[in-house]
């Protein structure tokens, strides 16, 4: 018997849609990093706080375009008042000043989730609120119409991998073709340039973090159906780590393709190389020796903004 | 006499509670005119300007006397996005081109303010028009292109927000004699259509060989001011700033004296 090529196909789509999840949750961190120059180590409590949110109202009655309506408001709003009193008096102030704020975020965030709704373990199945052929009670997906591709893949994978791809590819017209997205860039690139050219940063900033917030939603609420709205959530964007030093902080496509590296190589490398590299489960430490490797040879990323610099 | 646009009067600038950078700067700007800064290192020019489009505030300074005001209101307190778009624009000294932007993106940048993107596209083309030099850089990125380039990108970027004022910093910082000509050449054409000018320099020569006024600065003082021409005359500014002296060496005593008669004008 020869090399199984379809089940190393089937392998490949699994990473590649495992992947996507990763670069979604990597590219919020990368719109706060460019925009603010900090780490944002509040990130993952966005997604716990955003989901529950999003599931404690659809446990109390609420239908699912309403609930992910609020949710994503009422994440809009939390951006602006982090803009409004987190990062405005910090403004100018030492960055490291701003990133122990992201950290107290982080902890303010956990216990507010749990002091407004609750600590509890929530489930979130999808198909319970929207009627997608996709998202049908059978959860494998089966290529039927190619004869000799004969693989099967999570049905809710195609349908978060289909849902998160959009997003990207909306962010990244917004950030490159939008006058929105052109000053976004300008202020990554240079703060004081971009207010002596009549950009207001304050204005940029509660966008950013408004569109990290709904980031943060979406993700959550994707995240939440394989792993269920708890506080493993906040560690699900520790997946996203690897991602970003793969893909370079600084660089929206880095994280897109970060991402899926990343979701290739740990499928990639716990089914060929488990064995060779002491048995499975390496996938859980995988993407971190990636990035490890990355961080000895190539330190700003695949994608780092270099540092220009004319001679 | 026209009407004057800017008009600082005896401010004070304080940099982190305790630094005193500016100690009394009086200054006027007319309405189309063109009015060099002048002065050594640290002397206190880029706050000056920076006081007057409220960078300060972003480098933790602050306005704490004095006031400064941009055609008959009180513009301390504004901030710098609504200055802009009131007509106050700041080119900063260094360029801060963004690096990893096109040339064009770089000049749109300074059309955030405007709503109309018909306009922004006139704008663009006009720019373009002053400086040929970068049209055919327009898709470089602005890290890569020469500093006398940059600082057409800077200055260009400035004029998207169609200024009334443009408060240049050190246009002619770190370029060749010849191209420090051709920018204060676009600075005078711009000024022809109606743009007026606070330009800082170290370069006094050229400064003063364009502007309509002269302020000399030092130690956060104006110690001198009055029209570019008299100031080009004067046997003092000759020695000190323009470096020709009126008959060979002079002594450092006769230098010690001039600092010390400040603040010398009436």
């Amino acid at each position: 018997m020869g090399f199984d090529w379809v089940y190393l196909i089937e392998v490949l789509l699994g990473g590649l849609m495992s992947g996507v999840m990763y670069s979604l949750v990597a590219i919020g961190f990368v719109l706060i990093y460019k925009s603010s120059g900090i780490f944002n180590f509040a990130q993952g409590t966005m997604l716990l706080f955003a989901s529950l949110t999003f599931v404690k109202m659809t446990e109390n009655g609420i239908d699912f375009w309403t609930a992910l309506f609020i949710a994503a408001g009422v994440m809009v709003i939390f951006g602006v008042a982090i803009e409004r009193y987190m990062m405005r008096p910090l403004a100018n102030q030492d960055l490291l000043a701003l990133f122990m704020a992201t950290v107290g975020l982080a902890t303010f965030q956990e216990g507010f989730s749990q002091f407004i709704w609750d600590s509890d373990i929530h489930g979130l199945q999808m198909n319970k609120f929207l009627d997608l052929q996709l998202l049908d009670s059978a959860p494998i997906f089966v290529v039927e119409h190619i004869p000799w591709l004969d693989i099967l893949l999570p049905k809710f994978d195609i349908f978060a991998s289909l849902v998160a791809g959009s997003l990207i590819v909306v962010l990244a017209f917004f950030f490159q073709k939008t006058k929105t997205g052109l000053s976004l860039r300008a202020v990554s690139d240079d703060h004081m340039a971009a207010m002596a050219v009549g950009i207001p940063l304050q204005t940029v900033w509660a966008i950013v973090w408004a569109v990290t917030g709904i980031i943060a939603l979406v993700a959550g609420l994707l995240w939440a159906e394989r792993v269920s709205v708890s506080f493993t959530l906040i560690e699900a964007v520790m997946k996203a780590l690897p991602v970003i030093l793969i893909g370079g902080l600084t660089s929206i496509p880095g994280a897109i393709i970060g991402g899926l590296v990343i979701g290739v190589g740990e499928k990639l490398g716990e089914i060929y190389l488990g064995d060779a590299m002491g048995g499975q489960g390496i996938e859980l430490w995988f993407a971190y020796f990636m990035a490890l490797m990355f961080l000895v040879f190539r330190p700003q990323g695949m994608f780092g903004e270099k540092f220009i610099e004319r001679v | 006499m026209s009407k004057s646009l800017l008009k600082i009067n005896n401010i004070e600038v304080v940099y982190n509670h305790v630094i005193l950078a500016l100690r009394g700067v009086t200054l006027d700007v007319e309405e189309g005119s063109i009015v060099s800064l002048l002065g050594a290192n640290g002397s206190g020019k880029t706050t000056t300007l920076k006081a007057c489009s409220n960078l300060v505030n972003a480098e933790r300074g602050a306005v704490t006397k004095g006031s400064i005001e941009y055609d008959g209101k009180d513009i301390a307190k504004q901030d710098p996005f609504k200055l802009v778009k009131d007509g106050v624009v700041q080119v900063l000294e260094g360029r801060h081109c963004f690096t990893h932007l096109t040339v064009e993106e770089n000049i749109m940048t300074g059309s955030f303010i405007r709503e109309d993107p018909k306009q922004a596209k006139q704008d663009l083309e006009r720019v373009y028009d002053h400086f040929e030099r970068i049209r055919i850089r327009k898709k470089s990125l602005a890290g890569f292109i020469s500093g006398g380039e940059q600082q057409m990108v800077a200055m260009g970027r400035a004029l998207m927000s169609r200024p009334k004022l443009i408060l240049l910093d050190e246009p002619s910082m770190g370029l060749a004699p010849q191209l420090v000509e051709e920018i204060f050449a676009i600075v005078k054409n711009l000024n022809k259509e109606g743009v007026s000018f606070l330009v800082a320099e170290q370069n006094a020569m050229v400064a003063l060989k364009y502007a309509d006024e002269g302020y000399l600065i030092e130690n956060g003082r104006v110690i001198l001011k009055g029209k570019a021409k008299d100031l080009l005359e004067r046997p003092d500014v000759k020695e000190m700033y323009l470096g020709v002296g009126e008959e060979g060496q002079t002594s450092f005593r006769d230098i010690k004296y001039y600092h010390r008669r400040k603040p010398a004008f009436t």
